[in-house]
């Protein structure tokens, strides 16, 4: 008896069963970043082979908060910066739920920064789609950390006197088991990408350039990209965390100026995930938590039977 | 000086290991056959400093800490010396004894370690010419010498305790069987010959004192629990499997024990980056399939207050503790106080609708904790148990009996995958998560994983179908629906078995109103009053939110005037009373205290006859008469 049967469909599946057939129509302005995030999503579900019903989508708030709203899945649009959190506990609940978490760069890097370095630490099981478009986009322009500095908005006139955040040596140095950068405009990769992350058994990390047509027209999120594997210019090892880390550098100190770079920055396969180091200290059951609710023969542990130690 | 009961307290540094050796003392105490009731006094420091535990035993029922206390072994504080016999921690050896002494009654007896304490430092706190004043019989022995040469320095608390027995004439066998129980090797057999030896000298002495252990008999087998075992244990028998949380004392208890409890228990417990995690945690956990529950203290959980909207606004059950301690801020860690009703009421933006539980003593623990899991799961709604340091850490015997219920794992208004096939599903084939039949406000849910279940939480105001939406009319319907939960609810817990306690007698005109772990104190002061002739009764409230109105509002109606006690300067309780029901405010007088110790029942007999006097006077401990409106 399963109490959850649409773990584990194998059939196949066609990217329009994550359409929505009804509303809501996105309500992202045109050329949004974000609707790119949302194609190649519907794009690598499919590929990874797991079902609307088996697929939860958590997200933060802002316009890429609403990318719950228009999968066809399961998801909890969450609050500013919270979606991991919520998505570590999902995971935690039932690990066999494909557990995507997903928000902006406000929302992941700003707010939720506590939440993104402790997840990527601990590398529970989760994906995590940054939609970095360095800007906040929802509350109308705002600096965001990932803002180049200088970068002007409403609320630093003069130009952001701050150093952007580096989301991918953060991510890597915070632990996360996988790393990569992809872009809005680059919609073969971003496709790979997301399969490879969701596929990946432990924290990945997913930095999404999106342009913000809207807020940021300056930012470079709209040039062409070259995919530093694919480059002969670039030879580092994914697997190794030092050249990794080099490479992290490189590219998040030239996106404001030179080339913008992206693809695989860092992936280990060996490090096991959350799920699996608390399996194995014995602090995570073998059979998911959830499914006990719905097994009529779960046999239930009453408190009475632990009065000895109070006797 | 009462003489029906032992009210013991031991003093001695923090680290000392006051509190395992008070822990066994009450239990064998209670394994004697009396009733106990323990009352935890620390500081906020690991090691050293003056800390207490007061253990109060008698052949009645005890539900409270008593006035004052008639035994004291004071033990020194080990770690106001250096081992290089450098003040180190502070000179503080002596504190044990001298900051004890105000609050010994009459009669009292001492028992101080010679050892550690110097003659000189004991002869500059004059305590000769106080025992003499107030009658206490004073025994110095060398505990320390005593505990060194059978073992340890550490052991001298086997000798205090032995010492103990020996004066209260109290059969030492019971101590024995819990020392055997807990350690073995060399370490037992000198404990074992300490307490024996320990237990022999008081022959030898020239006793002056007359008390001696009480006598009672229980009918049925008891545990020693403290509220925070009774809401661990509740949640467990919940079935309750996931817990996330945040160190922060004095909520960490309960913490603490899921923690050790659910590997075995195949449940999850989850020590997170901060408390906005933890309650995120506990609402992603439960949205998955879980029954989860969180918690904090007043820092910490106002941290809650964000992911506890979410929680309400998603429908997402879950279950959190406030477990309260002195505030503001960081206020006073180790002390109780009923501070943050109003906080746990109201936090959180717009209007929301939470239900709130406060349970006063130990059983009553248990008894929410399951009552709050079975709410909060059948109508997706967060429940707050709201407690203190008091209740968490007091220690009282139950009867085991008490425990022997059927665990209740049902997730409530969640559907089964056969049943969300007859459910109503959009063009998407997505389940209409909030749609509303119109009965209780309750539209069942789903959980990710199952077939044919996908919808959207949100915490933005949403649709039927789960979308979110601004629509005016839609607005209304949702908040309605969610609103309703509460009338529904507050119907429930009037038909249920009543939350709500109540001593005295029906036809009193002067009534006592007090909720959580205030109970105790009030309810003894009620007992003795109508001992003593006076006509009282009172009341324990419960239900916060949805506050109890009719059992209150009869209540209030059947008495001339009543007066509410709480552990708080702002009078926080009697305001939710006034407000809830709109009116009383020249009925209602309030009895407040805040210094960080909780009530004892004689400062409550004496406030209440001061205003059953006609309001003159002034009360002489730490505590204050707000008057009524218009007095
Ligand atoms: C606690 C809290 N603070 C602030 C906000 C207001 N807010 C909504 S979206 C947003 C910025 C989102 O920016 P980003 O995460 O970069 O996402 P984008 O809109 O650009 O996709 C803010 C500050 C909020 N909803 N909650
Ligand atoms: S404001 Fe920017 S981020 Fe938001 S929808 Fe418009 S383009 Fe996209």
């Amino acid at each position: 008896m399963s109490a959850f049967n649409a773990i584990g469909d194998d059939r196949e599946i066609d990217r329009d069963e994550y359409t929505p057939e009804v509303e809501p129509q996105p309500t992202w302005c045109p050329g949004c970043g974000d609707f790119s995030v949302l194609k190649a999503l519907k794009q690598a579900l499919p590929e990874v082979g797991r079902t609307p019903d088996e697929t939860l989508l958590v997200t933060g708030i802002g316009c890429s908060g609403k990318l719950s709203s228009y999968l066809d899945s399961y998801g909890f649009h969450s609050i500013h910066g919270r979606s991991l959190p919520v998505a570590r506990a999902a995971k935690l609940a039932n690990p066999e739920l494909q557990v995507i978490a997903a928000g902006g760069d406000g929302d992941g890097y700003g707010i939720g920064g506590n939440h993104f370095i402790h997840s990527a630490r601990e590398n529970h099981d989760i994906t995590y789609i940054v939609f970095n478009n360095e800007v906040f986009g929802l509350t109308k322009g705002q600096t965001s950390p990932t803002s180049p500095k200088g970068h002007k908005s409403k609320t630093q006139p003069s130009g952001s006197a701050k150093d952007p955040l580096r989301p991918l040596s953060l991510g890597l140095n915070a632990g996360a088991s996988y790393v990569a950068r992809t872009a809005a405009v680059n919609p073969n990769q971003a496709k790979e990408i997301l399969v490879e992350a969701m596929e990946h058994d432990g924290f990945s990390h997913v930095d999404f350039l999106t342009q913000c047509p809207t807020w940021n027209k300056d930012a470079r999120q709209y040039v062409p990209y070259v995919d530093v594997q694919e480059s002969d210019d670039y030879d580092f090892d994914v697997t190794d965390r030092r050249e990794a880390a080099d490479m992290m550098y490189e590219t998040e100190s030239a996106l404001y100026e030179g080339t913008v770079l992206t693809g695989r920055y860092y992936v280990d396969e060996e490090r096991p995930s959350y799920q699996e180091e608390k399996r194995a200290v014995g602090e995570l059951p073998d059979e998911p938590v959830a499914e006990r609710y719905f097994d009529e023969d779960a046999e239930w542990e009453r408190s009475y039977d632990l009065l000895e130690r109070h006797t | 000086m009462t003489t029906d009961e032992l009210i013991w307290r031991i003093a001695g540094g923090s680290g000392d290991g006051i509190d395992s050796t008070s822990q066994n003392f009450a239990t064998a105490l209670m394994r004697s056959g009396l009733d106990v009731f323990t009352h935890r006094h620390y500081p906020s420091r690991i090691r050293g400093g003056h800390t207490y535990v007061e253990i109060r035993a008698a052949g009645h029922e005890v539900q409270s800490r008593g006035d004052g206390y008639n035994f004291l072994l004071a033990l020194g504080d080990s770690f106001a010396r250096n081992p290089q016999d450098d003040a180190y921690y502070g000179n503080e050896e002596l504190k044990p004894l001298s900051e004890n002494l105000d609050e010994l009654n009459e009669g009292g007896v001492i028992v101080y370690d010679e050892g550690l304490l110097d003659d000189e430092d004991v002869a500059e706190i004059d305590l000769e010419e106080r025992a003499e004043e107030n009658g206490w019989h004073v025994y110095p022995v060398d505990l320390r010498g005593l505990a060194k040469e059978h073992g340890r320095e550490v052991m001298r608390n086997t000798a205090g305790v032995g010492i103990t027995a020996g004066l209260i004439d109290m059969d030492i066998e019971h101590i024995e069987d819990l020392m055997e129980d807990a350690m073995s090797g060399d370490v037992l057999e000198a404990n074992l010959e300490i307490l024996r030896e320990a237990y022999g000298m008081v022959d030898e002495f020239d006793t002056t004192h007359e008390l001696t252990v009480p006598t009672g008999a229980h009918d049925t087998g008891q545990a020693l629990l403290s509220g925070s075992n009774a809401i661990a244990y509740g949640a467990i028998d919940a079935g309750c499997r996931f817990i996330s949380g945040y160190p922060m004392t004095p909520w960490t208890d309960v913490f603490t024990i899921l923690s050790q409890n659910f590997p075995d228990m195949g449940g999850v417990a989850e020590q997170v980056e901060d408390e906005i995690a933890a309650a995120a945690l506990a609402v992603g956990a439960s949205h998955a399939g879980a029954k989860a529950m969180s918690g904090s203290s007043g820092g910490g959980f106002a941290l809650m207050s964000e992911p506890l909207g979410l929680a309400e606004m998603t429908e997402t059950p879950i279950v959190l503790l406030e477990s309260m301690r002195a505030g503001p801020s960081t206020g006073m860690p180790t002390k109780p106080e009923q501070g943050d009703l109003e906080h746990v009421l109201y936090t959180s933006q717009g209007d929301s609708s939470r239900v709130v539980f406060a349970p006063g003593n130990v059983e009553e623990a248990y008894e929410q904790t399951r009552l709050a899991f079975e709410i909060a799961y059948d109508y997706q709604i967060p429940t707050i148990l709201i407690y203190d340091q008091k209740l968490s850490g007091e220690n009282t015997n139950v009867d085991v009996e008490f425990f022997d219920r059927e665990p209740a794992p049902d997730l409530g208004s969640t559907l089964t995958e056969d049943e969300l096939k007859e459910a109503a599903h959009d063009a998407s084939g997505k389940f209409e998560r909030f749609s509303y039949d119109g009965e209780d406000g309750v539209s069942p849910r789903s959980i990710p994983g199952q077939k044919g279940g996908r919808f959207l939480a949100t915490g933005n105001e949403h649709t039927p179908s789960g979308h979110i939406s601004e629509d005016a009319d839609n607005r209304v319907l949702q908040m309605n629906r969610r609103l309703e939960k509460l009338d529904v609810i507050r119907e429930e817990l009037d038909e249920g078995e009543t939350n709500q306690t109540y001593v005295g007698p029906d036809d009193a005109d002067y009534g006592l109103i007090t909720w959580g772990s205030s109970q105790g104190a009030v309810f003894e002061a009620v007992d003795r009053m109508n001992d003593a002739g006076h006509s009282i009764k009172a009341v324990s409230v419960s239900d916060m939110m949805p506050l109890a109105e009719s059992e209150l509002v009869a209540f209030i109606e059947s008495v001339d005037e009543a007066m509410v006690i709480e552990m708080n300067a702002t009078a926080q309780f009697r305001g939710l009373i006034q407000k809830e029901l709109g009116r009383y405010g020249e009925k209602l007088t309030s009895l407040l205290k805040y210094n960080g110790n909780p009530f004892e029942p004689a400062e409550i007999v004496e406030s209440c006859e001061i205003r059953l006097d006609g309001g003159a006077g002034e009360p002489s401990a730490q505590v204050r008469i707000e008057p009524a409106a218009g007095d």
